[in-house]
């Protein structure tokens, strides 16, 4: 009986945990969508798919579905200037500095970049945008 | 038997879904005209030339698979579909020009001389001679576009390695520079002899200016005159949001046509061209707030096209295959936009403008459409997704026009039959 009813709580505590962990992925997600659309969309088209030769896609990327979530953190934070090679084609176009784009709002956008279109990347918490940043600013000095 | 009977007539189904798709290799075409496909995956080709014989000449963008970055077309057998591809040259780039018996193509800093012999064969692949070097390439706007007048005279546009010469490019609320140093050796068509060797800025001279980026360029020879397509100012929306929604932005700046005389200055980075008011506006960079009207000095447009479609390759028609009214008129590739999103994209069509009394009318109407692979009255919502996006423009020499894509690398030819 007392088994049966810690079991029940246990799966209970389970689900409501699952649950607000949706949750808060799916406000991210919203979030993410909303940033990415003033701030990405002009250039990276609203498939994702970017523009051939200038700016690269964000689905199907292989770095934009990898593990250096701080090379992304990078990229937004300090906007990138050189020709970039990406799954065997080149892309031209300069992206500029974000400078004003807050922690969560960095981790919202990368989300959602990451579980859209044919991507199905890990979520990024603002506890890795920490880190990554603190991470870049070790390997700038 | 049933089922082999339904199996059979999926089959001819899916064979006449597939064979109506191929008819005039997918475009769309006035009457009389068809088009087949010359050429197919050569690899991102940008503009092409075509000799007397009716060799083509293609230029690539980057090395295709094969490591080659120009490209020879020959069709031996004249079926309308080239059977001899050869390629040579490492480096990328987008012009391509022939003049008598010498082959010029252009990197995105410099200018190469190849030699043709009698059969319109590369004599010396692999040493050209550099006419032109160090034009200044700083990726934005790179590639070098190369046209003649009657004589050895060769224009070459240098392109603004900037959206509209703000302090911080393509930054929201950032300055115009003023005036904007980039001028003085981007931004505008520079004039170099074709004879010569070793050329850089000094040997050449500053044509027109106020040109952001120029790709489609063509000499008029009816006119004697040079007509440059530019391609307007991007991202109005996103750098000036409480002076341009998505809406205007989509539409806004206009893709502008010009007949240029030497010394001409067609605005850019101050002024832009509106298509609906029909006037020059002052850049919001430089104070404009979307109705200031900007200084009559700057090079009104002889035809005036929708933003942002990216005018790639200019072609004036000199033969007489086509109907008359096509006599002298120039020919347009659009690339297809980009920056109209959020709201779907235009382009990715040739376009023909009609002249006068060698003077455009204004009026221009869409000559081959469905480049990018969408079907009649169905726009292409995401740049990345069409089929083609067409480029470079070339007359054969019996009066077939070849339109270059750069996506894959199709070469398609335009004829007319009465």
């Amino acid at each position: 009986m007392g088994n049966k009813v810690e079991r029940f709580f246990k799966i209970g505590c389970f689900c409501i945990m699952m649950i607000s962990a949706l949750n808060v992925g799916a406000q991210n997600l919203i979030n993410g969508k909303k940033i990415f659309e003033t701030r990405c969309l002009a250039c990276h088209q609203s498939d994702g798919g970017g523009v051939p030769n200038m700016n690269p896609p964000l689905d199907g990327s292989t770095n934009v579905n990898g593990k250096d979530i701080a090379r992304m953190v990078k990229i937004i934070q300090n906007g990138y200037d050189e020709r970039v090679a990406l799954d065997g084609m080149y892309y031209n176009n300069a992206m500029i500095a974000m400078p004003d784009l807050k922690e969560d709002a960095i981790a919202d956008v990368l989300s959602y970049i990451r579980n859209s279109w044919s991507n199905k990347a890990g979520l990024v918490t603002l506890a890795e945008v920490k880190k990554s940043i603190s991470k870049n600013k070790v390997n700038k000095k | 038997m049933k089922k082999g009977l339904s199996i059979l007539s999926l089959f001819l189904l899916v064979l006449s879904i597939v064979g109506k798709a191929q008819e005039n290799a997918g475009l769309r075409l006035p009457a009389g005209f068809k088009a087949s496909l010359f050429a197919d995956n050569i690899g991102s080709a940008r503009h092409i030339t075509i000799t007397k014989s009716g060799v083509v000449f293609a230029k690539l963008s980057n090395p295709n698979k094969e490591g080659n970055a120009i490209i020879r077309l020959e069709d031996a057998n004249h079926d309308g579909v080239a059977d001899n591809i050869t390629g040579w040259g490492k480096y990328g780039g987008t012009g391509i020009y022939v003049k008598g018996n010498s082959l010029y193509a252009s990197s995105n800093e410099a200018i190469f001389k190849y030699e043709l012999n009698s059969k319109d064969e590369v004599v010396n692949p692999s040493n050209p001679v550099t006419v032109v070097s160090g034009l200044i390439n700083r990726r934005q706007h790179e590639s070098k576009s190369i046209t003649f007048d009657k004589g050895n005279n060769v224009y070459v546009n240098i392109g603004a390695y900037s959206n509209s010469c703000q302090t911080k490019d393509r930054t929201p609320g950032s300055q115009g520079m003023m005036p904007c140093p980039i001028l003085d050796s981007a931004g505008g068509i520079w004039k170099f002899d074709g004879t010569k060797e070793n050329q850089t800025y000094k040997d050449g001279k500053r044509y027109a200016t106020g040109l952001r980026n120029v790709i489609g360029l063509d000499w008029n020879t009816e006119t004697n005159q040079l007509f440059v397509m530019q391609h307007g100012r991007d991202q109005l929306n996103t750098l000036f949001p409480n002076l341009y929604n998505d809406s205007l932005n989509a539409e806004l700046p206009a893709e502008t046509f010009y007949a240029i005389n030497e010394g001409d200055n067609a605005g850019w980075p101050y002024v832009y061209y509106d298509p609906s008011q029909h006037k020059k506006i002052v850049a919001p960079e430089y104070g404009g707030d979307g109705k200031k009207e900007g200084a009559k000095e700057y090079k009104d447009p002889a035809v005036a096209f929708p933003a942002h479609m990216a005018p790639m390759g200019v072609l004036f028609y000199t033969g007489t295959q086509f109907p008359e009214k096509y006599k002298n008129g120039a020919f347009i590739t659009f690339h297809g936009s980009w920056n109209r999103a959020p709201l779907p994209q235009e382009g990715f069509f040739v376009a023909f403008v009609p002249f006068k009394n060698g003077k455009a009318t204004g009026e221009w109407e869409i000559f081959a459409n469905g480049f990018g692979g969408n079907a009649e009255g169905v726009k292409v919502i995401n740049t990345g997704k069409a089929k083609a996006r067409p480029v470079g423009l070339a007359q054969g020499p019996d009066g077939s026009i070849y339109v270059s894509d750069d996506t894959k690398g199709a070469i398609f030819k335009i004829s007319y039959n009465k």
